[in-house]
C-alpha cells in the first residue's frame, strides 16, 4: 500500500518537473527572450569593434603607425596627405580640459550644496531643473556657444576668433555639470546618517562634516561621476562641430579654433569622399582612437570604484 | 544588608548636570514630558526603559542632536550643565559649543573613512589643533584610555573600518575622549557587539568614570545593574523613578519600576 503511494507521488513529481509542462515551456521562452536581448547588445559591440579594427587595419597597410602617432599635421583630404592623430587629439584634449575645468568644480560644489546644505524644498526643485540642462540637445548648446557666448567673450577679448575651442569647451562644461553633480550628489546622499551624526557629535560644523567626512566617504561615487564627465567631454560632437571651427590645428591654446576627433568624423562622414579611399578609412581610425580613449577612462573608473568602495 | 551599609558610606557626589522640567516634541508627538533627573559627576548613570520610552531622545537632548533635523522642538524646561550653570538647550547657546563639551558614542560603531589616527584626531582637528606633536600625544593618550593602544599603536595609518566591531567601538570611544569632554553620552554602545566585546566595553566604562561623567542608554537591565551607579527608569516619555542602581534594582520605590525590572512587563 505504502509503496503504491510513493510510486504515485513519484509520477506526480516527475510530471511537474517534466520539460513538457506548459509552465516550463513558458519559462524557457522567457529565458530565451532575455538571453537574446543580452546577446544582441554584446553582438553589436563586437560588430562595431570588428568594423573599426578591420578598416583601421587596411589604413595601417598604407600609413605606418609611427606617422600616425608622431606626424604633426592632419591633412588626409589634401594632395600632400598627412595623418598625424596628435593634431585631432590636441583639439580633443584642449576642449575637454576647458569643459572639465568648468564642470568638475561647479558640479562638485552644487552636489555638496544640494546634498548637505540645501533644505529639502530647494533640493526637490533644483535637482530636476539641473538635470534638464543635460537634456538640452547638444546642437542647441553648439549654437548657443557660436551666437551668444563667443560674441560675449569677444567684448572682453577682441582677438578671439569666431570659432574657438574655448567657447565650445565652456558651453560643453555647462552641459556636463548635471552629470557630475547628479551622480556625485547621489553618492553623497548614500553616506549613512550615522557618519554625519558622529561628526556633528564631535563638534564639527556643517562644512567640516561635508568636506572631511561625507566627501571622503563618497569618493568612489564622486570618482565615477568625474570619469563619466570626462567620457562625455571626450565624446561630445555637435558642440565642437558647430562652435570650434573643424580646422585641424596642433595647439593646446583654447583661444584658437581646432578640430577634435569627433568633429573630424562628422566633417568627413558628411563630405563626398569616395568609399574605400584612404581618406574615408581615416574616420575608422579616428573612431578606433576615440573608443580606446573612452575605454581607458571606463576601465580607470571601474578600478577607482573598486579601490575606494565604502562598505558602510 | 552589607549592600545598604556600603551605599550609605558613599559620599554624595557633585552634580554635573540637571534635567529640569524638560518637554520635547517630534513634530506633534510629545516625546518627553516634564522630565527631571540629576547626573552626578564621575559616575555612570543609566537610562533604562522599554523601546519608545524616550531614553535615547533624552540622551540626544544633551548634545542637541535633535537640532540636526527639522520639526524637533524643545518645548520648555532645560538641561543645566554645572559648574557654570549653562542651560544646554537655551537658544543663545551654540549647539557646536555644547558638542565640544559633551561627546557621544553611538549604537553602531561609526568610524569615519579615515585612518585610526585621523579618526581619533578628528575632534581635535575640528577645533583647529594643528601642532603635530600635541596631536600625536593626545591621540596616544585617548587610545590608551580606550584600552586600544596595545592593539593598534603600531598601525595607526590603517583604516578604522578594518578593525573588528569591538575595536571599532573602542576607537569611537577614543575619538570621544580625545577632546577631553566633561560628559560622554553613550547610546546603547554594546547593542551591536558580541558578549566578549560587550564585556570589554563595560570594563572600559568602569575605568573611564574616574576621568569623565558617563550617561548611558541601555536596553540591557543586567548591564545597567552591573556598571552604573545611578539608574533612571523611563516609560512613555516620563521619568518613573531615579535612584542609586542598587536601590532601584533591589528595592524599587515605584510599582511600575518593579514590574519592569522583574520582567512582568516590557
Amino acid at each position: 500500500m505504502s509503496s503504491l503511494d510513493s510510486a504515485a507521488i513519484t509520477t506526480h513529481v516527475s510530471q511537474r518537473l517534466s520539460k513538457k509542462a506548459s509552465r516550463n515551456i513558458k519559462e524557457r521562452v522567457i529565458e530565451f527572450i532575455m538571453l537574446s536581448a543580452a546577446a544582441f547588445s554584446v553582438f553589436i559591440t563586437v560588430a562595431i569593434v570588428y568594423i573599426l579594427v578591420k578598416e583601421s587595419w587596411i589604413f595601417f597597410q598604407t600609413v605606418p603607425l609611427t606617422d600616425f602617432l608622431f606626424d604633426t599635421q592632419w591633412t588626409p583630404l589634401f594632395d600632400d596627405a598627412h595623418y598625424g592623430i596628435t593634431v585631432l587629439l590636441s583639439g580633443t584634449i584642449t576642449s575637454s580640459v576647458v569643459a572639465l575645468l568648468i564642470a568638475i568644480p561647479l558640479g562638485t560644489i552644487i552636489a555638496i550644496y544640494l546634498s548637505e546644505f540645501a533644505p529639502f524644498s530647494v533640493r526637490e526643485i533644483a535637482k530636476p531643473l539641473l538635470e534638464l540642462l543635460g537634456g538640452v540637445p547638444t546642437i542647441v548648446y553648439g549654437y548657443f556657444a557660436l551666437v551668444v557666448l563667443t560674441p560675449i567673450l569677444q567684448w572682453f577679448w577682441p582677438d578671439l576668433p569666431g570659432f574657438s575651442l574655448l567657447s565650445a569647451g565652456l558651453v560643453m562644461g555647462v552641459m556636463i555639470i548635471p552629470y557630475v553633480s547628479s551622480l556625485s550628489g547621489d553618492a553623497m546622499r548614500a553616506v549613512p546618517m550615522a557618519l554625519r551624526e558622529g561628526s556633528y557629535a564631535m563638534g564639527a560644523t556643517r562644512l567640516q562634516t561635508a568636506l572631511k567626512v561625507v566627501v571622503p566617504a563618497a569618493t568612489s561615487g564622486i570618482a565615477s561621476a568625474y570619469i563619466l564627465g570626462i567620457s562625455r567631454a571626450v565624446g561630445e560632437t555637435m558642440i565642437l562641430a558647430v562652435a570650434a571651427g573643424m580646422q585641424p590645428n596642433l595647439t593646446f591654446n583654447p583661444t584658437e579654433p581646432g578640430a577634435t576627433i569627433t568633429s573630424y568624423i562628422v566633417q568627413v562622414a558628411l563630405g563626398d569622399l569616395p568609399h574605400g579611399s584612404i581618406g574615408y578609412q581615416t574616420i575608422f581610425v579616428a573612431g578606433l582612437s576615440l573608443m580606446l580613449i573612452t575605454l581607458t577612462f571606463n576601465l580607470l573608473g571601474y578600478w577607482l570604484r573598486k579601490k575606494y568602495r565604502e562598505v558602510y | 544588608m552589607s549592600i545598604e551599609t556600603e551605599t550609605t558610606h558613599v559620599p554624595a557626589p557633585a552634580l554635573k548636570a540637571e534635567v529640569k522640567q524638560l518637554d520635547f516634541y517630534y513634530g506633534d508627538f510629545h516625546a518627553l514630558k516634564k522630565v527631571e533627573m540629576p547626573v552626578y559627576e564621575r559616575c555612570i548613570t543609566s537610562l533604562i526603559g522599554p523601546s519608545g520610552c524616550g531614553k535615547s531622545t533624552l540622551l540626544r537632548c544633551f548634545n542637541r542632536m535633535h537640532d540636526l533635523y527639522p520639526g524637533n522642538r524643545y518645548a520648555g524646561g532645560g538641561i543645566i550643565l554645572h559648574p557654570d550653570n549653562t542651560n544646554l538647550l537655551s537658544p543663545d547657546v551654540d549647539p557646536i559649543e555644547v558638542r565640544m563639551r559633551l561627546s557621544m558614542v553611538f549604537q553602531k560603531p561609526n568610524p569615519f573613512p579615515k585612518s585610526i589616527f585621523e579618526n581619533v584626531a578628528y575632534s581635535l582637528r575640528v577645533r583647529g589643533m594643528k601642532n603635530k606633536t600635541e596631536l600625536e600625544d593626545r591621540v596616544q593618550q585617548a587610545l590608551k584610555s580606550a584600552a586600544l593602544w596595545n592593539e593598534v599603536g603600531s598601525r595607526l595609518n590603517e583604516l578604522g573600518a578594518n578593525l573588528s566591531g569591538g575595536q571599532q567601538q573602542r576607537l569611537c570611544i577614543a575619538r570621544a575622549l580625545a577632546s577631553d569632554p566633561e560628559l560622554i553620552l553613550f547610546d546603547e554602545p554594546t547593542s551591536a557587539l558580541d558578549p566578549i566585546a560587550t564585556a570589554s566595553i563595560e570594563e572600559l566604562l568602569m575605568e573611564l568614570k574616574d576621568q569623565v561623567t558617563i550617561l548611558i542608554v541601555t536596553h540591557n537591565m543586567q548591564q545597567a545593574a552591573r556598571i552604573s551607579d545611578y539608574t533612571a527608569y523611563m516609560y512613555l516619555g516620563e521619568m518613573v523613578e531615579f535612584g542609586e542602581s542598587e536601590q532601584l534594582f533591589i528595592k524599587p520605590k515605584v510599582k511600575a519600576t518593579e514590574d519592569y525590572i522583574t520582567g512582568r512587563f516590557g
